[in-house]
């Protein structure tokens, strides 16, 4: 019997050779009979734990199970086929043509491979326009002022038994909406004329590629819970798969350090507090403060920012959105804990803007010195972001400069491209 | 009687000219500009109608949505929410919460007027 090139394939025919049935050998390799079913028929791609264990009880080395280089082509191949089934390929005869025509199969895997590039590109591209928060922001800014315009020129119009004071009052309310209309017009069009630079610069950075993973995963690694391997496979470019190795890397070690149960148990005795936690476990306040914002579920936003200020890790939370690019608010209390290393900073915000809202937030800094006393010292700080109801007292942050509606702060860099309106009446 | 309705809009120039042309049309209008004012406004006051922007500080407009819904005294309160062009995923969750009409910004002055005596029919006073 000639030997298939896929692992799936191999599975089945080692278990026939030993009169093995696939309920026992699923029993055995500790997975359900229906997926076994599912790897012998490759129509699902089996982990490295699950095949060395089935190698184990097909007392067969790993490498012989594995696919080879001809078995990634063909499963390339039935992938191409599957996503596009009007084209009736010949998926049962995929061997043989990858035996006959190895140089065509690898073609047209490169095409397939391609063209799957350029659609996530395309999406990637979609999903930063519609998620632009200067675009949006002065969108709205516009459509808002027209709103207004357009209702009150047609009251003036349309009402021919207006009183005077009405009047004069709408007459002020379109003299001040026609007011913010130019400026926000102006500023509409000068984003437009800049935002063919950034498209050349890139369709996102590997960090914005990271952070949409880690979102769409809702920010919590189950895989890494449950003890399995991370598939990174969704990240299109190698930087940002660098960048998510890193941070599974760190999750890895924060899962085994604060399991699970014991951590959500800690937290119902000894509180939310990341110092407190920390003493608990043995651990870095920052690692419990990673742990805490990517629960299941969890209401509680990071961000994360190196010496630099600049942030390296972004999780939102409703009413309290980090820039997707360019520098974040200056009052944000994690700068004020990473120029105080080792010292905690809580603080109450309040978020500025339309749909602000109010947090507590806990901020902290730690120095490292990777390479030892004669290197350089590096820094990091967190900041943990709790969802903190009533009142309307607190700090008044915002996002970043260009988007936040403060109208007289000490810290503004640059003017932003929201106007102050001021009231008619 | 004279029939309640509640705006609930952070923009002043929009809010007045609601206010000035469903006053002219009848109504009673009270205005706020902040979504957690406007939520507990609703359960005090209990209109006849809400109108609600969906982008408000404080809180936003689906969640004041979810809230009234959630409760009895104003889970059948006909709510009318004003969209922008362009909050398409907002204005699903807000069809799916259960908001009754939507009026898109920039809206007709007669359409709103409409709306709002679709949503809440005039009494005939005898």
């Amino acid at each position: 019997m000639p030997v298939t090139a896929l692992t799936g394939s191999r599975v089945r025919e080692r278990r026939l050779a030993l009169g093995v049935r696939q309920a026992d050998l699923a029993k055995a390799a500790g997975v359900s009979a229906s997926y076994l079913n599912l790897i012998e028929h490759n129509r699902r791609r089996i982990g490295p734990a699950v095949l060395t264990r089935l190698a184990t009880v097909l007392g067969i080395e790993v490498g012989a199970l594995e696919a080879g280089a001809e078995g990634a082509l063909i499963e390339d191949l039935r992938a191409a086929a599957a996503g596009d089934a009007g084209a009736r390929a010949e998926v049962d005869r995929v061997e043989d043509f990858v035996g006959r025509f190895p140089g065509w199969a690898g073609v047209l895997v490169a095409g397939h491979r391609r063209g799957e590039q350029l659609e996530r590109a395309v999406a990637a591209l979609n999903e930063r326009i519609a998620h632009d928060p200067h675009l949006s922001a002065a969108l709205h800014e516009v459509l808002s002022a027209v709103s207004s315009v357009r209702s009150t020129a047609a009251i003036l119009a349309e009402t021919e038994d207006i009183e005077p004071e009405w009047r004069a009052r709408f007459h002020a309310n379109l003299h001040g909406d026609s007011e913010r209309l130019a400026v926000g017009a102006e500023a509409l069009v000068a984003y437009l004329d800049g935002s063919d630079q950034a498209a050349e610069a890139g369709i996102s950075s590997p960090q914005e590629e990271m952070d949409g993973w880690l979102a769409a995963q809702g920010w919590h690694l189950g895989q890494v819970e449950r003890g399995e391997a991370v598939d990174l496979g969704g990240l299109a470019s190698g930087a940002a798969r660098e960048l998510a190795r890193a941070w599974v890397g760190r999750v890895e070690a924060d899962v085994a350090a604060m399991p699970l149960a014991r951590f959500q148990a800690a937290m119902l005795v000894r509180g939310a507090d990341p110092a407190r936690l920390a003493a608990e476990f043995g651990v870095s306040v920052m690692a419990v403060m990673r742990r805490m914002a990517t629960l299941p579920q969890g209401e509680v936003g990071l961000v994360i920012c190196d010496a630099s200020g600049t942030l390296v890790f972004r999780k939102p939370v409703e009413g309290f959105v980090p820039p997707r690019f360019g520098a974040a608010c200056a009052l944000w209390p994690i700068y004020a804990a990473l120029a105080r290393p080792m010292l905690p900073v809580e603080a109450v915000v309040h978020t500025l803007g339309r749909t602000g809202r109010r947090f507590r937030v806990r901020a902290f800094c730690e120095p490292r010195y990777p390479d030892g006393f004669g290197g350089p010292e590096l820094r990091e700080a967190a900041m943990i972001v709790e969802p903190e109801p009533g009142g309307s007292d607190g700090l008044q942050v915002g996002s970043t400069c260009r988007i936040c509606p403060a109208g007289a702060c000490a810290a503004r860099r640059e003017p932003s491209i929201m106007t102050e309106t001021t009231m008619g009446f | 009687m004279t029939r309640q309705v509640l705006l609930i809009e952070d923009e002043p120039h929009i809010a007045e000219a609601i206010r000035f042309l469903l006053g002219r049309d009848g109504w009673a209008v009270t205005v706020l500009a902040d979504g957690i004012e406007g939520l507990a406004a609703v359960r005090d006051r209990l209109p006849d109608l809400v109108i609600l922007d969906l982008m408000l500080p404080g809180l936003s407009g689906l969640e004041i949505l979810k809230a009234l819904r959630g409760d009895p005294a104003t889970a059948a309160t006909p709510v009318m929410m004003l969209t922008a062009k362009g909050q398409g995923r907002d204005r699903e969750a807000a069809e799916r919460a259960g908001a009754n009409l939507f009026m898109a910004k920039p809206f007709s002055n007669a359409e709103i007027v409409a709306a709002a005596r679709g949503l809440v029919p005039p009494v005939a006073s005898p």
